[in-house]
């Protein structure tokens, strides 16, 4: 640590710490443009000046400038406002004074700074400058004339992204940021950009012109499309979602946000189910609650218990998925199944199926195998992760991979080879990489679904932890046996048992007709082809889709952003959203509906509210007593090596296109768009 | 980069055996994990071997991507150094790229009277344009380092030194005619040595005209 005085105040600070971060710990505001705490420093925007007692220099940048033990720093004096004036006033030259009409006015760094900083007048008469706006896809709106040249996009494309598309070309005056082709920013990370850049040069395409910062109200919550648990901040202008950002949280997605989270957001307004209908001579019609209820009732009392079952998918909060598998239980059937992709877990302990490591872990890992996962796709904030520790030890983090790569991964890695035979050769210590693997101090291992949903997954999933013991991954200290989860139900599904158990009948057996009724809570990926025409379906959800359209009666439910759920992600970290609107319509939270057929089939749900129905789910499984922590148990008796044969197909990443993997994304037609966009473009260079 | 030279561009670019040779050597001299230092030779290795091939030295979009690929960074990096960068031309020129230094010590010597006469000659009315027979294109150039034999004109690679407007029309009527003088000083002296006879502490003051 290191003493530095920032304005007579005594401070202690890491030795690598900058004067700007000395600054901060002090609690002085420094202004500034193109510093980002995530970004490596680039020192251009001279805005963070202050001043150094003794320094050759009247003014340093404090962003640049490492702290020196009894570094004596003042943080305001004339001097220094004289030159931050100054330093705005160039910035200002070229900026279009377009504020009333900008998406960044209210929330612009630029504007606040020009508030203490700013001129009330222009001394200069030239003519600004105008730069040609650049095409960055459907998502990023570019207004280039408003660029500061701060040059955090680039950094975040460079550094976080990993894709390295856009540059600063020309120089001086003339500098202009752009992508080197204008077909799309290719990253699905690419809406932190807009949340990077401090001006409004870009800004949200989707949403340009919809609201005003400042007429939003915010909910926190948590991301449902995909396992990560990104925390997110829901921006709410009456009874609709206008923007979803990211909230800070470094154990898990740091400053950032996916794609597929931020911009999905039109697809809750759009095929969604808002009252209940029934099924009547082949058609589905309108009908009240109270009437669907009862007819859903008279229908369970109706079959036997092992003829009944339920499918839970993968946006369902952990509330919904107990209270139907509690109900499914109290009728007598263990029908139920959270697996609509048929993924292998060995559930009988969680260290089995979360991913242990942690995403903070990460950062500690020295060696990395992934087995049939592709991050960028499964977990795109999770990946940057991957890629910030490979940048981290000068690329020199050796990074195994066992699959077809669909992609760029975004950091190097080393193919070992495309089957799962692979896996044996690694555990013989007949493959170079088994002895990086060995050698490490932290070796972590990512088995992903592209792997545990094939007809050979548990030979795979076995023969993974017998690498995992044999390389030394899993120890006191350490464990670095991971599965990568990419639904956010999965985890908290697997913890709640919402898997069949012993006899009973699982997704296969349920679709294949091995069920006279099945409640689908939300599956809407399940292929129902195999089903037979005279089971009945109920289907509780709130997008109508395929499964919905198949179902005898529609449960209206409430979409992640209408209610308050419990999710766990990857991790097995339990984190709760807030409900910010309503449900649209009639529609109903599914917990509740769930509990109200309890209760006309007269079973006795230990249960009446939202909070007993928690402090119920808490005693089932005491995970879900903890709240925003991962508490995985650290499991060194790995089981034995499994015997079997791999299957000879090819590891491929589960998904293959990334925009489109749930019904909310689905429904939206800026995820179709870049679906449209991506996938053709790539088809064409494919040909 | 306007829209019109967009059009311009080629569809493909690829090193030919002559390119490959320079490459090898420029690449020998940076580490294998540094070779994105290569940058600028490649860029220039490209614009040589348009000017050998298309008669026009200049650097292709196609071609950033191709040294992109050769250096293993991202194309974006290349479109940077090319355009920051002045002497590479992002869109096609003429067969003779006559840049004329105008800073100080080369317009005291009469670098206006090389402008006019370069302009006379090719048709040229304003710096950046290609003449309509596409043989030469005119650049304005900050110093280029031979103060001692300003003013000067420096096609493509080479200098043509103690320049006048005589002799700038001359040697552009030759340029035309395909014909490619000997560049260094119009006038009689070498190099930058002293004009007429040598003078040296030695030389006694009446060898002095």
């Amino acid at each position: 640590m290191t003493k530095v005085i920032v304005d007579g105040i005594p401070i202690e600070v890491p030795n690598n710490a900058s004067v700007l971060q000395a600054c901060e710990a002090a609690g002085k505001e420094i202004p500034r443009f193109c510093y980002h705490d995530k970004l490596s420093v680039a020192g251009n925007c001279r805005m963070c000046m202050v001043e150094i007692t003794g320094s050759r220099k009247p003014l340093v940048s404090s962003c640049s400038q490492p702290v020196m033990e009894g570094m004596q720093v003042t943080t305001d004096s004339e001097t220094i406002r004289a030159a931050r004036r100054s330093t705005m006033e160039l910035l200002l030259i070229n900026h279009p004074l377009d504020c009333p009409i900008c998406d960044q006015g209210g929330e612009c760094d630029l504007q606040d700074q020009a508030v203490g900083y700013g001129r009330d007048c222009s001394r200069f008469t030239d003519e600004k400058r105008a730069v040609v706006d650049k095409y960055m896809g459907p998502l990023v709106r570019t207004v280039m004339t408003r660029c500061i040249q701060c040059t955090r996009c680039i950094r975040f494309t460079n550094e976080i992204a990993g894709t390295a598309e856009l540059g600063g070309i020309y120089r001086g005056t003339s500098l202009e940021i752009t992508p080197f082709i204008e077909q799309g920013i290719k990253s699905e990370l690419s809406g932190n950009l807009i949340d990077v850049c401090p001006v409004g040069a870009l800004t949200s395409k989707p949403t340009a012109f919809h609201f005003r910062s400042w007429e939003l109200k915010n909910t926190d919550s948590i991301d449902v499309t995909d396992a990560v648990g990104t925390n997110i901040l829901l921006q709410v202008r009456g009874n609709e979602v206008m923007r979803i950002l990211p909230r800070k949280n470094d154990d898990v997605n740091e400053e950032w946000l996916a794609d597929k989270g931020r911009f999905s957001l039109d697809g809750l307004k759009r095929r969604r189910l808002d009252r209940p209908w029934i099924k009547k001579n082949g058609k589905l019609v309108e009908a009240s609650w109270t009437e669907t209820l009862q007819h859903v009732a008279d229908k369970l009392k109706t079959v036997s218990s092992d003829r009944m079952g339920a499918i839970a998918g993968d946006l369902c909060d952990a509330e919904s998925m107990l209270a139907l598998k509690h109900l499914m239980n109290a009728l007598g059937s263990s029908n139920v199944d959270c697996r609509q992709d048929n993924a292998y877990y060995d559930i009988s302990q969680r260290g089995h199926y979360v991913f242990n490591t942690s995403i903070a872990g990460i950062d500690d890992a020295d060696a990395l195998l992934v087995i049939g996962s592709f991050p960028r796709q499964e977990a795109p904030v999770l990946n940057s992760r991957i890629r910030k520790r490979w940048l981290s030890l000068t690329e020199q983090f050796p990074i195994g991979y066992i699959g077809e790569l669909p992609d760029d991964p975004t950091y190097k890695v080393d193919q070992l080879g495309e089957t799962p035979e692979l896996i044996a050769e690694l555990i013989a210590g007949k493959h170079p990489f088994s002895e990086i693997l060995k050698n490490a101090k932290r070796p972590m291992i990512i088995l992903g679904h592209g792997a545990i949903t094939r007809p050979d997954a548990k030979i795979i999933f076995e023969q993974t932890m017998a690498l995992a013991k044999t390389v030394g991954a899993v120890t006191e200290e350490w464990n670095g046996f991971n599965i990568l989860h990419h639904s956010a139900a999965r985890v908290a599904g697997l913890d709640l048992g919402f898997v069949p158990q012993g006899q009973a009948k699982d997704i296969k057996a349920m679709v294949n007709g091995g069920v006279d009724v099945l409640w689908m809570l939300g599956a809407d990926e399940v292929n129902l082809s195999a089903l037979p025409a005279e089971t009945f379906v109920i289907y509780q959800g709130h997008h109508g889709e395929k499964a919905a359209s198949r179902a005898d009666v529609i449960l209206p439910g409430a979409a992640y952003t209408e209610k308050s759920g419990t999710y766990v992600n990857t991790e097995g970290r339990v984190q709760r959203s807030f409900a910010a609107i309503c449900p649209p319509g009639e529609a109903k939270e599914e917990w509740a509906a769930i509990y109200a057929v309890a209760q006309l089939l007269a079973v006795d749900l230990p249960y009446h509210n939202i909070d007993s129905l928690r402090a119920y789910m808490a005693e089932i499984n005491p995970v879900f007593a903890q709240l925003r922590l991962v508490q995985n148990v650290v499991d060194v008796n790995l089981g034995d090596n499994a015997q079997g044969n791999f299957e000879k197909q090819v590891l491929r990443a589960v998904i293959s296109d990334y925009f489109l993997t749930n019904s909310i994304s689905r429904a939206s037609l800026t995820m179709n768009e870049c679906s449209k966009l991506r996938y053709a473009v790539s088809a064409e260079a494919a040909e | 980069m306007s829209e019109k030279s967009m059009n311009k561009q080629p569809a493909e670019f690829a090193f030919d055996q002559e390119s490959e040779q320079q490459i090898e050597k420029i690449l020998a001299k940076y580490p294998a994990a540094r070779k994105a230092s290569a940058v600028i030779p490649l860029l220039y290795i490209v614009q040589n071997q348009m000017k050998r091939v298309t008669k026009s030295a200049w650097v292709p979009k196609v071609a950033m991507v191709v040294v992109a690929k050769r250096l293993e960074i991202a194309p974006v990096r290349v479109f940077e150094i090319a355009t920051f960068y002045t002497m590479f031309n992002l869109e096609p020129i003429g067969q003779y790229h006559l840049q004329v230094c105008s800073t100080t010590p080369c317009w005291l010597r009469g670098s206006e009277d090389i402008v006019a006469a370069c302009k006379k000659v090719t048709g040229i009315k304003e710096f950046g344009q290609t003449s309509e027979d596409g043989m030469f294109t005119l650049s304005e150039v900050e110093c280029l380092g031979a103060c001692a034999n300003a003013p000067i004109l420096q096609v493509d690679h080479d200098y043509y030194e103690d320049m006048t407007a005589e002799s700038t029309i001359e040697l552009i009527e030759l340029l035309r005619k395909g014909e490619k003088p000997a560049h260094g000083p119009m006038i009689d002296r070498l190099n930058s040595a002293p004009v007429g006879k040598k003078i040296t502490q030695n030389t006694g003051a009446e060898d002095v005209k």
